[in-house]
């Protein structure tokens, strides 16, 4: 029989309030977890502003927005916990780092499409329903998983966070279940996004090199356990419609728990972070 | 330290997205505590991504300091409690209503779905238009009743 995992499974239950109540390495590693869940929201929240006015109609325009601001927020809280840590100022944390540093997954920095904003955007909506659908869920069961952190100030954040993307699952589910049941180009178009988000998806579901440490602390799952219950979930959706999940998760284009990114995240830094950069000290 | 003057002060910042309503009758006070060298208040952001918060703080600094009751006044977000839509007072669902937006529904039932009723009429014959509203805790919704589209605060739960 497969074995069935639950959330806080083999967790200690030792409560952390601060970082006093830590060792180097337990902090080292919480430290590297909050960046990773900073940059994932930070980088998609910014991928999907660049769809304003460009979403499919009007009511997506207005929603699709509201979730990037949702995301932006989150993003602010987890550099916000990060500068409670010492690391510096979230503006700092959010503007000023280099590609380098980030430690986003690859999947989440890739460009919408070919094009610009700006200038012939010919952006792909079947990839960006994929990538946020299959992302927020694997972010749900993430928080669902941060709600028993044993560093407590995580804890309280992911409870509120896991409040607002109930809606941003229900949304990108929505539209999932609609364009993968549509007419045959819809259909194969979402294949090859799936196909696609697969290929690059096992970068999400890393926890980097620490990833045991992480765990250890007690301040997440195993990544395993995460992995598990994302899979879980997906099947079920996928049977419904009858869609094969792709037997392999891979990481095609980087290692981004690692620093190793794309030429894509230098340029959506560059243009993202211009005003900032124009005078770093200014008040906003 | 006189908790009702502060209070009363308080009543007086009102959301500035909804001037209808004070940030007291939305439910985001949590504390008030200290004494007359030095007040701390504690306020609940709704949702995390909402741009009023900052202008609440500065807001609700600047009535505090007018009292000149208090030496240092400290004003800052907490995350625990999470602040719930439940967490609305009774004036502050009239509020809303007068504002024309339906307070959030009260109870959700088994299937997720909750009942809206219009803030014009009290119809509940009303639909979703778009479950992301103009900002963060808004959805858009039409009365087929009285014909009139309304706004919706959304219902935010820690059961969700």
């Amino acid at each position: 029989m497969k074995k069935k995992f639950y959330h806080g499974e083999g967790r200690r239950i030792l409560k952390k309030n601060d970082q006093s109540q830590m060792d180097s390495m337990e902090r080292k590693v919480l430290i590297e977890l909050l960046y990773q869940l900073a940059d994932d929201d930070f980088i998609l929240a910014y991928r999907g502003s660049e769809w304003l006015g460009l979403a499919p109609h009007i009511e997506e325009d207005v929603a699709f927005s509201s979730i990037n601001q949702d995301m932006m927020g989150h993003a602010a809280m987890f550099y916000q916990l990060l500068e409670d840590l010492g690391e510096g100022h979230v503006d700092i944390l959010a503007h000023g780092r280099s590609s380098k540093d980030r430690k986003n997954a690859v999947l989440l920095e890739l460009v919408n499409g070919p094009g610009h904003y700006l200038e012939k955007p010919k952006f792909d909506w079947a990839f960006t329903v994929v990538r946020h659908y299959f992302y927020t869920q694997f972010k749900k069961i993430r928080m669902e998983s941060l709600k028993n952190s044993s560093y407590q100030p995580l804890a309280d954040v992911a409870v509120k966070v896991n409040m607002e993307i109930y809606y941003h699952l229900l949304h990108w589910k929505t539209w999932f279940m609609q364009l993968i049941d549509a007419n045959d180009e819809a259909r194969n178009r979402m294949e090859t996004a799936v196909q696609q988000v697969f290929d690059e998806f096992a970068d999400v579901l890393s926890y980097g090199p620490n990833g045991r440490e992480i765990a250890e602390a007690g301040f997440i799952d195993k990544e395993e356990i995460i992995t598990q219950m994302w899979k879980h979930q997906l099947l079920t959706v996928f049977e419904s419609v009858n869609l094969s999940i792709p037997i392999k998760i891979k990481t095609k284009s980087g290692k981004g728990r690692e620093g190793f990114h794309t030429d894509d995240l230098a340029v959506a830094l560059s243009i993202l972070s211009e005003v900032y950069h124009i005078d770093p000290a200014a008040n906003w | 330290m006189n908790k009702n003057l502060v209070l009363h002060a308080l009543h007086e910042v009102k959301d500035p997205e909804i001037d209808a309503i004070s940030i007291v009758d939305l439910g985001m006070v949590e504390a008030i505590r200290g004494d007359d060298s030095k007040l701390v208040v504690e306020l609940l952001p709704t949702f995390m991504g909402c741009p009023a918060l900052d202008i609440i703080r500065k807001n609700v600094e600047e009535k505090l300091d007018r009292l000149k009751v208090f030496n240092h006044i400290e004003v800052r977000f907490i995350n625990d409690p999470p602040w719930t839509s439940d967490r609305v007072s009774d004036l502050g669902r009239e509020q809303l209503k007068s504002f024309g937006i339906a307070p959030p529904p009260k109870k959700i039932n088994e299937t997720g779905g909750w009942e809206v009723g219009c803030p014009y009429c009290d119809s509940l014959y009303t639909t979703m238009e778009n479950l992301f509203g103009p900002t963060a805790c808004r959805s858009i919704l039409y009365c087929k009743s009285c014909k009139n589209p309304f706004e919706a605060m959304k219902p935010l739960s820690t059961m969700m």
